[in-house]
């Protein structure tokens, strides 16, 4: 081949670079455009003004005075639910029991909370260690039952978040476990005592925006999963289980192994993310009710999703997730309903889904008129 | 303690109405049953059932506010959930996503558009009109369960041996359940297996949406954001509780209803009883069996495992 020819090839591979993703963008664009206009369309046909709603959510979310540090409250269990999804979803296993995890989280650090009588920073570690923990039990059930007895941890993970909800209900029936023994307390409240100021995470505030510590915590933790997941052993094997489970096993990898500690990990986020709920004071105002996790579980699940399970990727998708939450409390003044910012997160990951797959049939199209040609 | 459960246990057995709210919760979940155990013989799980269930409950409601007429928001009640399921068909047997993120979105998204939609519209609802069956609702006890109810309620009834005809005694049956148990083979026997699965699953999305329907008109007769509350899981769960039969689907149906009901009862006759172990009872007893009998229980070989030619 001539010089030349290799300088017109390798521009034409460039041209062809570019042209592929700018396709890959039109199609992202195009389906996020259908998605955002169907929510329109739904706003539009309820008689709703697509233009104060924008306004009322971005005044809720970032624009009111101290709205963005609230914004950042509620990101950090949705980021860290998210990383622990990106770990099981990179292993090839589905986690769909976020909520329950959390949920059980949450109530165990909030058992250690309320029974350990003194407070100070030990107890809070150990507050955290009790919901990652608990998360992690949670998981490890799914796990056990997956590696022991092959049931598809997808049914057993769905099956026990709802499980968990009526195990954290008894708990918070009872005096002796979480409910508030206080004895003024109203009966019908079924809610746990006050965490104790000491046991809190401290809240900084910045130009007016005040917001828990642990926001730190959760970015380290999105970096620590981005370096394990590329640069260690035990990062390559689970992905490598994920990608191709004959593979791995030939390798040597242990399926039990590797995929148990990438569903036990998954859980221990849900279950930090649970505690730090709890300590954090963006939910509940240190206290643990019932339905606790608001659906932050499903949500970080949805997180981690439309942020291609990338552990980078996912921080600012956690946060424009979290600003649609903190936003749709403004939408009272508008007149709309809160819940279209459901139907927007929903419509999004939706659209979300239907350009991989496109893609994925495009390339199978023409690999298999490729090979037809060279027959 | 344990005297106080027996004694608990005889009251509510010797009540009419526990019988009657009993079969009433359970038939909302065999509607769903039926066509989500029919999704499952063709190996696939769709956990959108939940979101059908409560796409035909509104749209039923809906129907019902504009026509009057029971039947018609029954109707469109299953054409709502046929949407549901059409979406989720073509989602994950066409487009190949992921099919539990597919159904867990969407069961996001019709209850968060099914609650948008009600407080901005507001549908006014009523319930339908007992019908008694002649004679048969005389029967002691489980007469009037059976046989004295809202009439939609009668229209599982026949759909039960329908689902049964259907998947053992027609050709489309016999190819949803090669294509459940061996894509491979029904795809090199000319079987197209992506639409066998998605017509499973547009039958899925009919029963949900009529169970939706008959929940709302039948049952509740409004509506509320949590007149579906996780029964679309809890059907799911019967399908597996059953081992995949529809024989075994149907008793767990009765049995998480009669659990329901139970619970719903037991305040009323006076006896505290554990509400949070009933209500996580069919999913403990699901876990278990599925854990005890993992051996013995057949299940279609490929479930929920996607189906694209040339990979395995």
């Amino acid at each position: 081949m001539t010089a030349t020819g290799a300088a017109a090839s390798a521009g034409s591979v460039r041209y062809d670079r570019a042209r592929e993703s700018a396709t890959v963008l039109g199609i992202y664009l195009a389906s996020i455009a259908v998605a955002l206009m169907v929510a329109a369309l739904v706003l539009f046909a309820t008689g709703g003004s697509w233009t104060s709603v924008l306004s009322a959510l971005l005044d809720g979310s970032v624009r009111g005075p101290g709205r963005w540090g609230t914004t950042i409250g509620v990101g950090i269990p949705l980021l860290l639910v998210a990383l622990g999804t990106i770990i099981n979803s990179r292993a090839g296993l589905v986690n769909l029991g976020q909520e329950g995890q959390l949920f059980v989280g949450a109530a165990l650090g909030t058992y250690v909370a309320t029974h350990i009588g003194v407070g100070g920073p030990g107890v809070l570690f150990l507050i955290m260690l009790a919901g990652v923990a608990g998360g992690a039990i949670w998981a490890g059930i799914a796990a056990v039952l997956r590696y022991q007895r092959r049931m598809p941890e997808v049914l057993t993970t769905l099956l026990l978040v709802f499980v968990a909800a009526q195990a954290v209900g008894y708990g918070l029936k009872n005096k002796n476990l979480l409910l508030d023994p206080t004895p003024d307390q109203a009966n019908r409240n079924l809610i746990s005592e006050r965490l104790r100021p000491d046991t809190r995470i401290p809240r900084l505030d910045w130009f007016g925006n005040d917001f828990p510590m642990t926001a730190f915590i959760a970015l380290l933790l999105a970096i620590l999963v981005t370096l394990v997941l590329r640069w260690t052993i035990v990062g390559f094997r689970l992905q490598m289980l994920g990608r191709g489970p004959r593979t791995a096993h030939r390798a040597g990898v242990s399926e039990a192994r590797y995929g148990g500690l990438a569903l036990v990990i998954s859980g221990a986020f849900c279950g930090l993310a649970g505690a730090f709920m709890l300590t954090g004071g963006d939910f509940g105002n240190y206290r643990l009710t019932p339905n606790y996790p608001v659906n932050i579980g499903w949500e970080g699940l949805l997180v981690a999703l439309v942020g291609r399970n990338h552990p980078l990727v996912v921080i600012p998708v956690a946060f424009v997730f979290a600003a649609l939450r903190t936003g749709s409390g403004f939408l009272a003044a508008t007149g709309v309903d809160r819940d279209i910012t459901k139907v927007v997160q929903a419509l999004l990951v939706l659209a979300l889904l239907v350009p991989p797959a496109i893609l994925f049939v495009r390339d199978r199209r023409r690999a298999l008129a490729a090979a037809a040609e060279r027959v | 303690m344990v005297g106080d459960f027996f004694v608990a246990v005889g009251d509510v057995l010797s009540s009419e109405t526990t019988y009657s709210s009993g079969w009433r919760l359970a038939v909302a979940l065999a509607f769903v049953a039926v066509g989500e155990w029919i999704a499952e013989r063709a190996g696939t799980i769709n956990i959108s059932v939940e979101g059908s269930m409560l796409a035909g409950a509104f749209a039923s409601a809906m129907g019902y506010d504009a026509s009057g007429s029971v039947a018609v928001g029954l109707l469109i009640g299953a054409a709502a959930g046929l949407l549901v399921g059409a979406v989720q068909a073509h989602f994950s047997h066409n487009l190949t996503a992921n099919q539990f993120v597919v159904g867990l979105t969407l069961n996001i998204l019709v209850l968060g558009l099914a609650s948008f939609l009600n407080s901005s519209l507001k549908p006014e609802t009523a319930t339908a009109h007992v019908f008694e069956v002649p004679g048969l609702v005389e029967i002691p006890l489980l007469g009037p369960a059976l046989f004295g109810q809202p009439w939609p309620l009668y229209l599982l009834y026949p759909l039960i041996p329908l689902a049964w005809w259907l998947v053992y005694r027609t050709r489309w049956g016999l190819e949803v359940r090669a294509v459940g148990e061996n894509p491979q083979a029904a795809d090199v026997s000319s079987i197209d297996v992506n639409a066998r699965r998605r017509q499973a699953i547009y039958v899925a999305g009919v029963t949900s949406g009529l169970g939706g329907g008959y929940l709302l008109l039948g049952q509740v007769g409004w509506f509320e954001d949590a007149i579906v509350g996780g029964q679309g899981f809890i059907a799911i769960a019967a399908v597996i509780f059953g081992g995949w039969t529809l024989r075994g689907a149907m008793l767990g149906c009765l049995l998480f209803g009669s659990a329901n009901s139970f619970r719903l009862s037991l305040p009323a006759v006076g006896h505290p009883l554990n509400s949070e172990l009933l209500s996580s009872l069919p999913f403990v007893l699901t876990i278990c069996v599925m854990a005890l009998f993992a051996h013995r229980t057949r299940e279609p070989q490929s479930l929920a495992r996607p189906f694209i030619r040339g990979l395995r």
